[in-house]
């Protein structure tokens, strides 16, 4: 992920000019001829979450329906693949892709889009970082399918499995092949801006929305391509109210096992709190809310491997220098690449395990 | 193959104690293999578990952590955190499907270059007995169905 970080508010462009900074500078000049600027969302592998959050902008989806022509939206209208193949390269102005690749199809739709979009976002964690789809990078597509379709809570007497291709009466029918680990959108086409969040926040994505409408009046410059957009440059801790002191960890808990204090610090009460390590923008919500922070907004600015960094700084707090010890102390961790990856699986630097492809 | 595999290693060594064993080491012509590349940080608590993870996922095959024994940090008890860092990353290697072996903990203190020496000579050992890691690189996800295609026609 870039490391350029900036708010939706207006930034000047650089000086060395790249292909995204060229086309984000056409989409912002371009003519008001034929109509209104194109807006399209996709969702790869995806829950369905981060189109919630982008009608969860309340009546600004009427600006965005002023606008801009929403040409493709697939959760919203209906339209066709083909209409978007029928399409000029660089028609479409604004496109939100959201979910990572898990398949030939997520894979077929992130190149076209980018072929005909001009500013190609990756919209929410999945297609930023692989979010918990990328958590099946863990196993193989073996044992994906044997949860999804084997798994003791699963009626399936027949024991059927979804095969690639199958020979019906009438044709042969196909649907997607999973690839061997799921993929984030930067590792299959070049992006313009990243838009982290699980899903995210309503106010960030009516702000973005805002300032593409200015820009695209010639009102307002576009953030530095391949910058993080609709999020902050630090880290929740730093929109966290909760009282901070030296952190010193001798047992961690669930949340539930406890009645935390409602003001202190929630790992310092034991309770892993993601927040030290997860880019800020969200304002908090989860630990003021007496949750712990998940992760979901990814890694902070300068971050290269999210949970590795997260592990390094909750080890570095564990009160204790006796080798037992620790290891009773961490015991309280029963899942880590689970706690520490929760979102960040496919962006990090193993992208997974080796179970994936061995 | 696995006769001519040599393992790739890189060493993580403190600036006071472990750097200056493996010196020792050189000056006193102690031999170890030459399958480690040190790296000098200030100290062990600098050791972030990212360089761990980038040195696994950019090739390396193992990975040796070396700091001042327990009580003799130079930095007063960074090392300890060095140790705590340690023992959570060996409880995720497993779940990424990584031996937990390949990446080792060894306290040397300046004067110890035949100890590190030899830690350093039973770690490619075991690491060679592992075979390679072989990480592919998910930036290039080509490489990660090339990987998977070789495990299906092997």
């Amino acid at each position: 992920m870039s490391e350029n970080t900036t708010s939706p508010s207006p930034q000047s462009a650089g000086a060395a000019a790249t292909p995204q900074e060229d086309r984000a500078r056409e989409a912002s000049q371009q003519p008001r001829m034929g109509g209104k600027p194109k807006f399209a969302m996709y969702w790869a592998a995806s829950c369905g979450g981060c189109e919630i959050a982008v009608l969860n902008i309340h009546e600004k989806i009427l600006d965005v329906d002023a606008n801009f022509d929403v040409v493709f939206w697939p959760v919203a209208m209906d339209a066709k693949y083909k209409d978007v193949e029928a399409m000029a390269d660089g028609e479409i102005t604004l496109c939100l892709f959201n979910g990572g690749i898990r398949n030939d199809e997520n894979e077929h739709m992130a190149h076209l889009l980018r072929q005909k979009s001009k500013i190609l976002v990756a919209f929410g964690s999945c297609a930023n970082e692989g979010c918990v789809p990328a958590l099946a990078n863990l196993s193989s597509i073996k044992d994906v399918l044997a949860a999804a379709y084997q798994s003791p809570s699963t009626e399936n007497p027949q024991n059927i499995i979804p095969q690639p291709s199958w020979k019906a009466p009438e044709g042969e029918i196909h649907i997607p092949t999973l690839k061997p680990w799921l993929k984030t959108l930067d590792q299959v086409v070049d992006v313009d801006y990243y838009m982290p969040g699980c899903p995210p926040e309503s106010s960030q994505i009516a702000a973005v929305v805002d300032l593409v409408i200015q820009a695209l009046k010639g009102q307002a410059q576009l953030p530095l391509p391949k910058s993080v957009i609709g999020a902050g440059g630090s880290t929740v801790c730093d929109e966290c109210p909760r009282q901070r002191n030296i952190k010193k960890i001798k047992k961690f808990v669930r949340i539930q096992d406890i009645r935390p204090d409602p003001d202190l610090c929630l790992l310092e009460q034991g309770i892993l709190c993601s927040g030290l390590a997860t880019r800020s923008g969200c304002g908090a919500l989860c630990p003021k809310a007496g949750a712990p922070c998940v992760g979901c907004y990814g890694p902070a600015a300068g971050t290269l491997d999210y949970g590795a960094r997260l592990m390094s700084a909750v080890a570095s707090v564990i009160d204790s220098n006796d080798p037992q010890e620790i290891e009773r102390i961490l015991d309280g961790i029963p899942d880590p690449v689970g706690s520490f990856y929760r979102f960040n699986l496919a962006g990090s630097l193993l992208h997974g395990s080796k179970a994936a492809w061995t | 193959m696995a006769e001519t595999f040599e393992p790739v290693i890189i060493g993580f060594t403190c600036n006071w104690c472990s750097y200056r064993a493996a010196d020792l080491a050189g000056t006193a012509r102690i031999k170890y293999p030459p399958n480690i590349r040190l790296i000098r940080l200030m100290c062990s608590g600098r050791m972030d578990l990212t360089f761990v993870l980038k040195a696994l996922a950019g090739g390396a095959d193992g990975v040796l952590i070396s700091g001042c024994h327990p009580g003799e940090c130079h930095y007063i008890e960074q090392n300890y955190k060095a140790m705590r860092r340690f023992q959570m990353l060996q409880r995720a290697l497993p779940q990424l499907g990584i031996e937990p072996q390949r990446v080792k903990l060894v306290w040397a203190s300046a004067a110890e270059g035949q100890r590190l020496a030899n830690e350093i000579t039973k770690m490619v050992e075991e690491v060679r007995a592992l075979g390679p890691l072989q990480w592919p690189d998910g930036l290039h996800p080509e490489s990660v169905e090339q990987a998977a295609a070789q495990e299906v026609t092997a």
